[in-house]
């Protein structure tokens, strides 16, 4: 907010910037005062509204399931218990449903942090877009994002972990060689459409962590912009802005939704994509 | 949208967040889970041996209670037997009794009428005599009539 009533265009590049620290063009290192500064950074730069929230999220997820994993116990269980057995068991439903009954000791824990941590990031765009942002003007602080999953860094950081994951599980089971040789031979296996086969399966090799971040990131980003162009409405006007308050209240119950939806989304893409990982010799 | 560190960050971040599910969240959750599913099947399982053998216990007593029923049945049936054969015994004695009753007062009336008779025959013959005497008037030989009237009285 640079000056006493921004523009309309203002206000949204506000909403949509981030709070990075990185190198400036000078050299120096510092926290970025315009988007401007940010691109100049380039790679150098760290959004550290994005990690504090991811971070915290992840931190308050864990540790409310640590306690009640700690304390879990095998008779009645109470009410908290049940809550987290309840996202347990719809994670173990889904993996057994789409992975299988493999014997692995990852995708369980893994899909259950995807679920509850997507889940919460995406949580943090039913607060109201200028509450927290706002405090933070005050508190002085220029740009201050909440919401972790409208950063494509943040979802391109965690599909490309899954997609790792991906690689890694390709070679344990397949093998490097055939994992290798597979670029080549699928999906047709003849010896002369061999460039095409391997044009078509890099592409869905990197398709796919890029369009499972970029889904995510999608869906959210948008879902904040809607929050903001209604929270334009506020500053034009009494009847526009009941209006305003009234479309803010059907679009949160609507992305009530979304945000369920994405982060389920999220997590049953990365099992399919561990499924598809495992399973060797189809095709 | 600018890529840069934070998608670093974010990575590890992730990385380090599951580790941490894997290590303390995920099994002490599914062990309580499993334990509890073991648990449950086993209490259901139980329940259904408790069920079996409730409904063996209830054929056995209805075996039992109907053993019982038969035997009290057959019991009523003897001592109803006996009962009327101890009737019947009485109804003999009784009437034997009766029978013996009845003789000796058979007897005793028997005896009566002789008596009667010998008394009544007597006190005919004394009256005969007595009348033959007022007929009479005189003294006849007391004793020749007193033969005949004893002739007379035996005939009577």
């Amino acid at each position: 907010m640079a000056g006493d009533a921004p523009t309309s265009q203002e206000y949204i590049q506000h909403h949509l910037t981030n709070l990075a620290y990185g190198k400036h063009s000078d050299g120096s290192w510092g926290f970025a005062g315009t988007p401007e500064q940010i691109r100049e950074m380039g790679f150098w730069a760290i959004h550290v509204d994005t990690m504090i929230w991811s971070i915290g999220l992840g931190i308050l997820f864990l540790a409310f399931f640590t306690i009640v994993a700690k304390r879990a116990t095998a008779g009645v269980p109470g009410s908290v218990q049940n809550l987290c057995e309840v996202a347990v068991e719809f994670v173990e439903d889904n993996i057994t449903q789409v992975f299988g009954t493999r014997p692995n000791s990852v995708i369980g824990p893994l899909s259950l942090t995807i679920l509850v941590w997507v889940f919460l990031m995406n949580l943090m765009d039913l607060v109201p877009v200028d509450l927290i942002p706002h405090a933070a003007y005050l508190a002085g602080v220029e740009y201050f994002k909440i919401v972790p999953t409208t950063d494509p860094n943040a979802t391109l950081g965690m599909s490309i972990g899954v997609f790792l994951l991906v690689v890694y599980y390709n070679i344990k089971i397949k093998g490097p060689v055939k994992f290798a040789t597979g670029f080549v031979t699928h999906p047709i296996p003849k010896w002369f459409m061999y460039p095409f086969n391997f044009i078509l399966e890099i592409v869905d090799l990197i398709a796919k962590p890029l369009s499972h971040g970029l889904r995510l990131f999608g869906n959210l980003y948008a879902g904040e912009m809607i929050f903001i162009l209604i929270a334009l409405l506020y500053s034009s006007g009494i009847v526009l802005a009941v209006f305003g308050g009234f479309l803010q209240w059907a679009w949160a119950v609507f992305h009530i939704l979304i945000i369920c939806l994405q982060a389920f989304v999220f997590m049953i893409l990365t099992i399919v994509y561990l499924t598809q990982a495992h399973e060797t010799g189809e095709h | 949208m600018n890529i840069n560190l934070t998608m670093i960050g974010q990575m590890i971040s992730f990385m380090v967040f599951v580790v941490f599910c894997m290590k303390f969240v995920w099994p002490p959750l599914t062990q309580a889970m499993r334990e509890r599913r073991k648990a449950i099947a086993e209490g259901l399982e139980k329940a259904a041996d408790a069920e079996k053998k409730l409904e063996k216990a209830n054929e056995a007593a209805d075996l039992e209670s109907a053993e019982a029923k038969r035997h009290a049945a057959e019991l009523i049936s003897q001592a109803q037997s006996r009962a009327s054969q101890i009737v019947e015994e009485a109804k003999g004695l009784a009437s034997e009794e009766a029978e013996r009753i009845r003789q000796g007062a058979q007897g005793d009336i028997d005896q009566e009428i002789n008596r009667a008779r010998e008394e009544l025959r007597e006190k005919v013959s004394e009256l005969a005599i007595e009348g033959a005497e007022k007929i009479l008037e005189s003294s006849i030989d007391e004793k020749a009539h007193q033969n005949m009237l004893k002739e007379l009285s035996a005939k009577l």
